[in-house]
């Protein structure tokens, strides 16, 4: 398939996992700001927030002061902010819009609605909207874009990609999402394994809808060690980053079984994975969870740099 | 008051391609309909079916408005249409190869020399090269005006790359989901066969070095221009790829696709961007949009360009007045479909007989398109018909004139409920091995009451158009 074709669809899936995070992250900020929070203020969580969202400069410039009610304006309604919600469905949108021919008018129903909806949702006075009802309404959205695509699309290349961004984004996404943990406790090392601590690692859980799925794996206490271990390293838990990392491998692996040539980014996939599986929960803990989730962040950019340099510039021969 | 030609009653008589029609409408309550228009909307909404006009702002995504009201034809009728447009389309491709060639229509002296050889649109680049079959518009689009049941004048010919045709096709798909019923009670000439119609011309005129089942693509500006959506859905209909300008190269005398596999040589272009943006290296030095060396890969056969460069000399404004005269220079034949009377504000005599009548002329620029800078005499204010007569003694061999055609109406749906409009008709005939033309076209109607300006961009419509078998 042309490249620009397979650089569309890797974006779309980009997009939409990408929404969702958004959403998943102001749900986080909502619960964190309603605990008593040991004296730093509301403020602080929101700032941490937005540090972990990577909109921090964006949304100082253009606000100032993190004001809860401008923030959820901002990730959510703010097409300034290139990683707000209506950014990240608005740009699927037109990816797909693009690349029409190489999808089912399902999926591009169901994108195409997404955008359609949203542009309804922003015309309605903000006091109108619940927060709660506009993550959860983002959340069906992706599913219902993913639903498409699973029950209706071609397993080709096109279909490789499609998965190859969703999974390089979620791995990205998850190992952010769990680092506002990190910024969040940074002022005080003390809180560890505090009551606070254990509400906010909770708080984590619920923003990936994994609550339930957690006691099923795990039972008994909830503890911190347990939740890092669920998050990161538990290949039942479809958002870990072992998860995420498996699937951009398994993908990657189909792309070169259809191409028959494979390259340097099944390679590093393969390493990712391995140095993963490896891994214990004291390891990270003791390279500092903060540590470790930026590194894996910097790993999975270089291996999205290796998909783009073999599939999507162009350059390929 | 002109008295206009009314395409459903004729003197207080339904025409017989309606007599079915008439209790279709006559049977709709008004709530109904309203509710049948809001779904067509809807459904060409979600499609993405929309329309985004150059330079007005606003909504991006506009929907041309669609008159759920059909536009009818017998088979008696159409077949003396096709006729003509198949005669005009052989003949406007003629005229191509003898103007790439030897001329001899300018020797005859059956046109000026200086109309075909020093218009904008003549590539001086592609003179002696010869394409494949010697097809140059591969894809022609007449647009016909009607004014009495016999009477069909060819407002314009489109050599280049005519649009509009997947609403003709977008326009039945969604007829035959809303109404399955008028569709079982006329029996009405399917236009689906289009894609396939266009995917096997375009793969018949496949370059002389390509010895295998062609690989087609088309070349599209990019999805910021306002007819991507037809260039993507018509590469989905066709199965081939839509690229954009840098998705191609140029290396050993060929042009090949940027895949995820690596290069893919590239046989047959349909390109919808216009000549001076196919090659940075050939026409415009600062085109984006084009393939650098693509024009020397053309000349030596590597691949096809449909329509090929150069096809726009056929369509000039000022070149149409002397179509008839190439049907018959070269078919040697009466030509079947008449040309509206055009005055040449080039022509001494001629430009001061418009400027003299202004106010019952229509008058167009040589080279615009899409009812822009255009002057309905009739229907404009003084101030308007003043600034026309200045632009026209500034530059007068930018303009032509014609008659305020007293263009046919059928019934469409209005606010009010059903009432005559004026309509154009745009068929595609497609030219390759075969001349093909599928049963039906593009109707486009003004939805203004007494307006005469059809064009989408000046708040037009769309009709699906019926031709109804035997």
């Amino acid at each position: 398939m042309l490249s620009r074709t397979a650089e569309n669809l890797f974006w779309i899936a980009r997009y939409i996992e990408r929404a969702e995070t958004m959403a998943r992250l102001l749900e986080v900020g909502a619960r964190i700001a309603l605990m008593p929070s040991a004296g730093h203020g509301y403020r602080s969580e929101w700032e941490s927030l937005l540090q972990a969202s990577g909109t921090s400069e964006g949304f100082a410039a253009k606000y100032g002061d993190p004001v809860q009610r401008n923030i959820e304006s901002y990730l959510f309604f703010d097409r300034d902010n290139p990683s707000s919600v209506i950014s990240c469905i608005a740009r699927a949108r037109e990816n797909a819009r693009i690349v029409r021919t190489a999808m089912t008018s399902q999926v591009w129903d169901a994108l195409n609605m997404a955008y359609q909806e949203i542009r309804q949702l922003e015309r309605k006075p903000r006091s109108e909207l619940e927060l709660t009802e506009l993550t959860e309404w983002v959340n069906r959205q992706a599913a219902l874009v993913r639903g498409t695509m699973d029950a209706t699309l071609l397993r080709n290349d096109g279909y490789s990609f499609l998965n190859l961004g969703f999974a390089l984004e979620r791995a990205d996404n998850t190992a952010r999402l769990i680092d506002v943990k990190y910024y969040v406790l940074l002022p005080s090392v003390d809180f560890v394994g505090s009551g606070l601590d254990n509400y906010q690692w909770q708080t984590l859980l619920r923003a990936f809808s994994a609550t339930r799925a957690f006691h099923w794996a795990y039972g008994g206490e909830v503890t911190a060690a347990k939740i890092a271990h669920f998050l990161i390293l538990n290949r039942q838990s479809p958002r870990s980053l072992i998860s995420a990392t498996n699937a951009a491998m398994e993908h990657l692996d189909e792309l070169s079984h259809n191409y028959h040539k494979s390259g340097p980014a099944q390679m590093r996939a393969r390493a990712m994975l391995g140095e993963l599986a490896e891994t214990r929960t004291e390891d990270i803990f003791e390279e500092g969870l903060h540590e470790f989730l930026t590194r894996f962040i910097r790993e999975v950019g270089e291996l999205t740099e290796m998909v783009h340099n073999a599939y999507l510039s162009g350059e390929a021969r | 008051m002109t008295n206009y030609f009314n395409e459903m009653y004729d003197a207080g008589k339904v025409r017989e391609p309606y007599a079915r029609l008439e209790g279709w409408t006559k049977d709709m309550p008004a709530e109904l309909r309203q509710m049948k228009q809001a779904e067509a909307e809807a459904l060409f909404r979600r499609i993405g079916i929309t329309f985004a006009v150059y330079g007005e702002g606003g909504d991006p995504d506009r929907l041309i408005p669609f008159d759920m009201f059909p536009r009818v034809f017998t088979q008696l009728e159409w077949r003396r249409l096709e006729r003509g447009i198949k005669q005009r389309a052989r003949a406007l491709n003629a005229f191509l190869l003898d103007v790439y060639g030897r001329g001899e229509i300018v020797r005859a002296g059956k046109i000026p020399a200086k109309l075909v050889y020093q218009n904008e649109a003549f590539e001086r680049a592609v003179t002696g090269f010869t394409p494949p079959r010697g097809i140059y518009s591969h894809i022609v689009g007449i647009d016909l005006v009607r004014t009495g049941p016999d009477d069909f004048y060819v407002l314009e010919d489109n050599c280049r790359t005519p649009s509009g045709v997947s609403y003709m096709l977008e326009n039945r798909e969604i007829m035959m989901r809303m109404f399955p019923q008028i569709f079982r009670e006329n029996r009405i000439e399917p236009v689906d066969g289009y894609a396939d119609a266009l995917r096997r011309t375009l793969a018949s005129v496949a370059p002389a070095k390509c010895d295998r089942e062609p690989t087609i693509a088309i070349l599209t500006p990019g999805h910021f221009n306002s007819a991507y959506y037809e260039h993507s859905f018509l590469a989905d209909l066709m199965g081939v790829e839509l690229v954009e300008g840098a998705d191609l190269f140029v290396e050993g005398g060929f042009v090949w696709m940027r895949t995820t596999e690596g290069p893919k040589k590239l046989d047959v272009i349909y390109r919808r961007i216009d000549d001076a943006f196919l090659d940075p290296l050939c026409f415009r030095p600062d085109s984006m949009l084009g393939v650098p060396g693509l024009m020397d890969v053309y000349r030596s056969g590597g691949v096809s360009i449909c329509s090929a460069p150069g096809a726009g000399v056929a369509d000039d404004k000022a070149v149409y007045t002397f179509v008839p005269e190439m049907v018959r220079f070269y078919l040697g034949e009466e030509p079947i479909l008449q040309n509206v009377p055009t005055w040449q504000c080039a022509k001494a005599d001629e430009c001061k007989y418009v400027l003299e009548n202004l106010g019952d002329l229509v008058v167009k620029e040589v080279h615009g398109s899409g009812g822009y800078g255009m002057l309905v005499g009739p229907k404009s204010t003084k101030e308007q018909i003043e600034t026309f007569r200045a632009k026209i003694t500034e530059d007068p061999d930018n303009y032509i004139a014609q008659p305020t055609l007293a263009l046919s109406t059928t019934p469409t749906f209005v606010e009010e409920g059903i009432a005559p409009r004026h309509v154009d008709l745009r068929p595609y005939c497609l030219v390759g091995e075969k001349i093909e033309l599928v049963p039906g076209g593009l109707t486009r109607v003004a939805l203004t009451e007494g307006s005469l300006v059809v064009n989408s961009s000046q708040g037009g419509g769309v009709k699906d158009t019926w031709v109804l078998a035997e």
